[in-house]
């Protein structure tokens, strides 16, 4: 949530030393024409529930049940932890943005789907490369995916935005990154044809559709063609998973963000040493590494994110 | 050479330990002839495939064991595959038995960035 910075006034100390503070802590930047906003990632507005007439959303990523790393022995447990922290806000919808399972078990696909029916949300998922692997995904769209599409992906629409539920998790290349292929990037460009410059898009799908880090593989091959026919769009969000943590990039009014985790961390891109699997951290540490996220659409504003990890 | 009793004794059992040791001795160099001359096992750790090129006899058995963290698969590049592995959890293992020579290229299909090879001979 914006903390009220107002760059004509300029910042008070105190909330410049707030600004400083939140720094250290992974402060980050939206930019919205061109004027940057400062939004915390430590939610306490994620506390408070929905102004009346504004349209917020959640979403939720990488839950990995089956998981049994010594991180997190427990991410049902975790998962349960986010969605009280989501039923909390009572938000009109959630998103999920994939790697529900680790390995893509009927099993783990069964607790997933009866911890999620416990948050009693309107949920609408995308599958990462833990729910493909060996049947490219079928068994997990079966269960979680959209009754209407047959190919994955799909699109809807509430509170006045487009939501776009991207799938670039499934015939991955040798040597490549996420893949969309070019049936689905012509779904696309029909899907968004025709709707007005001012409809709010939002666009989910696991990996980034950014390249974060090309060594780690954190990026989507074709992710510009796909950006490429939402630029004419003046509001444009793009959620991602896969990277268990919270990076953004914005170019003119797209603005890209990946979320947390709610089952363990991962390393921050290219660390020397590291490799982009499970982070190994204290105990005492691993639930400020783990998250949620808000999201407020308020008619005529740039739409706000809100990050919160679950020791707020 | 001539020796008084005690002393045969001792040379009695020098021999049986000589005999001993070389047993023991040709043994250990026949356990690490037959771990240098069965490469046939990869490792996967830290998002790597070890070796990332094999080389080895035709109709080899290949092992792909996961050591990582994460989950991995083994996919060999191309479509039919040859070879795909289920996902493999830490110290899941996965074997496929090289019957024709040819250079083998292959990618976990979830990590696609990660790449070996099997050169069979």
């Amino acid at each position: 949530m914006s903390d009220g910075f107002d760059p004509a006034a300029g910042p008070s100390r105190r909330k410049l030393l707030k600004c400083m503070m939140w720094g250290s802590a992974g402060v980050l930047w939206a930019v919205s024409g061109g004027v940057p906003q400062p939004f915390q990632l430590d939610g306490e507005a994620l506390a408070a529930g929905p102004a009346p007439g504004d349209f917020t959303f959640m979403q939720i990523s990488d839950t990995h049940i089956g998981f049994k790393g010594p991180v997190n022995p427990d991410p049902g447990g975790t998962l349960k932890e986010a969605l009280a922290k989501v039923a909390a806000v009572r938000p009109a919808m959630l998103l999920h943005t994939g790697d529900v399972s680790h390995l893509a078990k009927p099993e783990e696909f069964e607790l997933a789907a009866a911890i999620m029916k416990g948050a009693n949300l309107e949920t609408h998922y995308v599958p990462g490369e833990h729910d493909t692997i060996g049947d490219k995904g079928k068994s997990f769209f079966e269960r979680f995916g959209n009754e209407k599409s047959t190919s994955g992906w799909y699109s809807f629409d509430q509170g006045g935005v487009h939501f776009i539920g991207l799938v670039n998790v499934v015939d991955l290349r040798p040597g490549g990154l996420g893949y969309l292929g070019p049936e689905q990037i012509k779904w696309l460009e029909d899907d968004v044809k025709g709707k007005s410059a001012s409809t709010p898009i939002v666009v989910f799908a696991h990996m980034p559709l950014w390249t974060v880090s090309a060594n780690w593989g954190w990026g989507t091959d074709d992710a510009a063609p796909a950006i490429d026919l939402l630029k004419r769009f003046g509001s444009v969000t793009v959620l991602n998973g896969h990277i268990h943590q919270v990076i953004q990039k914005v170019e003119g009014n797209v603005s890209l963000r990946t979320a947390y985790s709610t089952a363990f961390p991962q390393a921050a891109p290219d660390t020397p040493g590291a490799s982009p699997g499970p982070l190994k951290v204290a105990a005492e540490q691993l639930k400020s590494m783990l998250g949620v996220r808000r999201v407020d659409v308020v008619h005529d504003k740039p739409v706000m994110l809100t990050d919160a990890t679950l020791a707020s | 050479m001539v020796a008084s009793k005690p002393g045969r004794r001792c040379v009695i059992v020098l021999g049986a330990v000589a005999v001993l040791l070389l047993f023991s001795g040709s043994w250990l160099g026949w356990r690490s002839l037959a771990a240098a001359s069965s490469p046939a096992d990869v490792v996967i750790n830290d998002y790597k495939f070890g070796p990332a090129t094999l080389t080895v006899p035709r109709g080899t058995k290949v092992t792909w064991t996961n050591k990582d963290d994460d989950v991995h698969t083994v996919a060999s590049d191309g479509d039919p595959k040859l070879f795909k592995s289920p996902a493999l959890d830490t110290d899941d293992s996965f074997a496929f038995t090289f019957t024709e020579a040819g250079t083998f290229k292959y990618f976990c299909s979830i990590h696609p960035r990660l790449q070996g090879s099997v050169v069979v001979e």
